[in-house]
């Protein structure tokens, strides 16, 4: 049994900001210490500068996979860790394979390469956090489809900002050196405009300057933990630790998994347990549901269905509420009731008026 | 008591802004490297952007040095003009303060500035390096400077809390945020401690905190340049990426719960805190008494109190969180038990509207 490998991610605000190279100079440097250093995955982009920088770095050739007649190159994860180095650098974490590979995610990949007990350098840009997706897309009109759940990246043992001003970078564009000229042009006047990179930087200072709170917070209460166990009173700000309980409760309306994350991230923020319930006749919308529930599980949100007969959703939901020891519950706003159904409550009235003893937080969609 | 229309420029603000604006047309740009300890490598950061400069053909020189160069900088450092600076001797100290009329004659494009929170010996120009720079801005050269947190005037007091140290010389906070641009020097606090020393684990602790701090201040500077840029091009206010958390207070609100989860979230999220209430002429004397207890108590807690003008409470709250960007508003059940026919509560009229914001609804009376 080997020891599992240290994790070390270099986060971005955007593509061209420096993180691969940054990642390939500590390669060079370890390189030079005497490190067993390969590289698992490199993605070029054509960029002489960071091409340059890995000169005389082995590289572990790619595997290629046919999908739909098109040959499409991956990382060769087997052949990483038969070769077990010390080190791999693997660029692009957030990556998704092409169907027919192994994994689906190069998380995952990376996953099996740090559980052969090898170290991963690898590299991602804020937008690709899956507790961010909504705030991107407000910023930014983006709504990004390969995303990264944030546990993932909470888990590595190291994270590095990699900062460059927005006008740095848009200089660097101007230039040609992130992209070719004609892409750099549509580049800059769609996603990298000054505003855009402004928000993601400041997301992206924002969410490191969180990682290393959770670390440092992961320490007290480990501190806390073995005092202890040593028979010394535990810390009182410990002890208040995880009383808070948040409750999502999910639909099969697509809003969901926009409620899904925020009450997740809400949760991460305060420190509480976290919980997911559906009620309703899991026959009615049950695909979506379930797909919400997947969803759910995937960034470790414990999840629960209940079966209502008759219809006493709002009842149902105060009731697991109150069973469960949960202090906040998240919805979603129902939709309106058109004016001539007016008479009946929706379900958020319902619970709002049925449990004016609990904390009911209903969550904005955020359309832009 | 601030209103909410003190929150909307008035035209000497808007006259001040203009001559802003003229006045930086002209001025030299600011770039500060920002680190949160020393061997970081801003120095090297801020030496190699210079380096670059000059191969694009802009005319650079080295303004202010430091002692103890390493040889990666020494190694820029010979293919770049060095004015040198006036070594002077003062109360038994060696002072090495730029030579200011030197820089004015040689008129750079680009001057490089290492530790700009440096103390000019007595009789100089300026008491402080920071003037001097603004007086190299004044004349339109650009400024390339670096420095550490610990230098930040107003983050001394953190600064000293975490280390037990404070630095003897600052620069204003204000200085940093004026500046064009501020690029964050991050690493891993594990590669910046002394591994031979005795107090390994104290002092990456240290790191750690200080870098949660700078990375913070970071976000809040680009925070500020975000809304001035959205400002600048009449772009609406939108969702941020900082928490901001608004209360709204009647006399029967449970004030002390609800401002208690919102000074934990401010705390949480590194947001901000407000409070609004709405005013109200006729109100009861005991209602009275009671709303300023509450006030009184959102003050205490650190809330910016707001007092809205405006007949409807909730078109007052409603136009207030937008206009302040509020990302979560706190607000209590309502104290009616039943529902009036057809007549939407206020709370349901809010929930309605609120399109960008989560609304926390919370028990009246206490929950302890």
């Amino acid at each position: 049994m080997s020891v599992k490998g240290k994790l070390k991610v270099y986060l971005g605000y955007a593509a061209g900001v420096g993180k691969t190279y940054r990642m390939l100079d500590e390669a060079q440097e370890l390189k030079q210490k005497g490190v067993d250093i390969v590289i698992g995955y490199f993605e070029p982009h054509g960029r002489k500068e960071t091409i340059a920088k890995t000169e005389g770095l082995e590289v572990v050739p790619r595997r290629v996979l046919t999908y739909n007649g098109s040959p499409f190159e991956e990382m060769d994860t087997n052949a990483v860790i038969r070769r077990k180095p010390a080190v791999a650098l693997v660029d692009e974490f957030a990556h998704t394979n092409v169907p027919g590979a192994e994994r689906v995610k190069r998380w995952q990949d990376v996953h099996a390469i740090l559980a052969a007990g090898i170290d991963v350098l690898t590299t991602m840009n804020v937008q690709h956090l899956e507790s961010l997706n909504d705030q991107v897309f407000h910023a930014t009109g983006i709504r990004v489809r390969e995303t990264v759940p944030d546990w993932v990246v909470d888990e590595a043992d190291e994270l590095v900002f990699v900062d460059l001003t927005p006008r740095a970078l848009r200089n660097r564009l101007e230039r040609g050196v992130v992209y070719s000229q004609e892409k750099a042009r549509r580049a800059m006047e769609n996603f990298f405009t000054e505003s855009n990179l402004t928000a993601l930087r400041e997301m992206a200072l924002r969410h490191t300057a969180h990682e290393v709170e959770e670390k440092l917070d992961a320490e007290d209460a480990a501190a806390a933990v073995s005092a202890e166990s040593l028979g010394e009173p535990a810390n009182g700000a410990q002890a208040a630790r995880r009383t808070e309980r948040i409750l999502i409760c999910l639909t099969g309306r697509p809003s969901s998994a926009v409620l899904i994350r925020r009450g997740k991230r809400v949760a991460d923020y305060i420190h509480a347990d976290c919980l997911a319930v559906h009620v309703g006749d899991p026959t009615h919308d049950g695909e979506a549901v379930e797909r919400h529930m997947s969803f759910a599980r995937n960034l470790r949100i414990d999840t629960h269905v209940i079966v209502v007969e008759g219809g006493d959703v709002s009842g149902a939901i105060a009731n697991f509420a109150r069973t469960h020891g949960v202090t906040q519950i998240f919805m979603g706003r129902s939709s309106p009731l058109p004016w001539w159904k007016r008479y009946r409550e929706t379900v958020v009235q319902q619970l709002v008026r049925q449990a004016r003893d609990m904390q009911i937080t209903i969550v904005a969609e955020r359309r832009r | 008591m601030p209103s909410v229309d003190s929150c909307r420029p008035n035209p000497e603000e808007l006259l001040r802004k203009v001559q802003a604006d003229e006045r930086r047309e002209s001025r030299g740009r600011l770039k500060v490297f920002l680190g949160y300890a020393s061997r970081v490598g801003k120095s090297f950061r801020m030496f190699d952007e210079g380096r670059r400069r000059k191969e694009r053909g802009q005319d650079v020189v080295v303004a202010a040095l430091q002692t103890g160069a390493t040889p990666e900088i020494q190694e820029i450092l010979k293919n770049l003009e060095v004015i040198p600076a006036i070594p002077t001797k003062h109360a038994g100290r060696d002072y090495f303060p730029m030579d200011m009329s030197a820089l004015f004659r040689r008129h750079p494009q680009v001057c490089l500035i290492d530790g700009l929170a440096y103390d000019n010996p007595p009789g100089s120009r300026n008491p402080h390096r920071w003037q001097d720079v603004s007086e190299l801005l004044d004349r339109g050269i650009a400024v390339i400077t670096a420095v550490n947190l610990q230098y930040i005037c107003e983050q001394q007091d953190a600064v000293e809390r975490i280390t037990g140290k404070r630095a003897a010389n600052s620069i204003p906070a204000a200085f940093l945020q004026e500046a064009d641009e501020i690029e964050v020097v991050d690493a891993p606090p594990d590669t910046l401690v002394d591994r031979t020393g005795s107090n390994v684990k104290i002092d990456s602790r240290r790191l750690a905190e200080l870098r949660e701090l700078a990375l913070l201040l970071a976000a809040d500077v680009v925070d500020c340049q975000l809304q001035e840029y959205l400002d600048a091009h009449g772009v609406a206010a939108r969702w941020g990426a900082q928490e901001r958390i608004l209360v709204c207070l009647t006399s029967r609100s449970n004030a002390a719960d609800m401002l208690r989860s919102g000074q934990r979230n401010k705390l949480r999220f590194h947001g901000a805190l407000l409070a609004a209430y709405v005013e109200q002429p006729d109100l009861p004397a005991r209602d009275r008494e009671l709303l300023d207890q509450h006030l009184a108590l959102a003050r205490e807690m650190g809330a910016e109190v707001h007092g809205l003008k405006g007949g409807d409470f909730v078109d007052a709250i409603l136009a207030f969180a937008r206009e302040q960007r509020i990302t979560q508003l706190f607000l209590g059940h309502t104290g009616r038990p039943g529902r009036a026919w057809l007549a939407r509560s206020p709370i349901d009229r809010l929930i309605d509207a609120a399109e960008d914001f989560d609304v926390r609804l919370f028990p009246h009376g206490s929950s302890l």
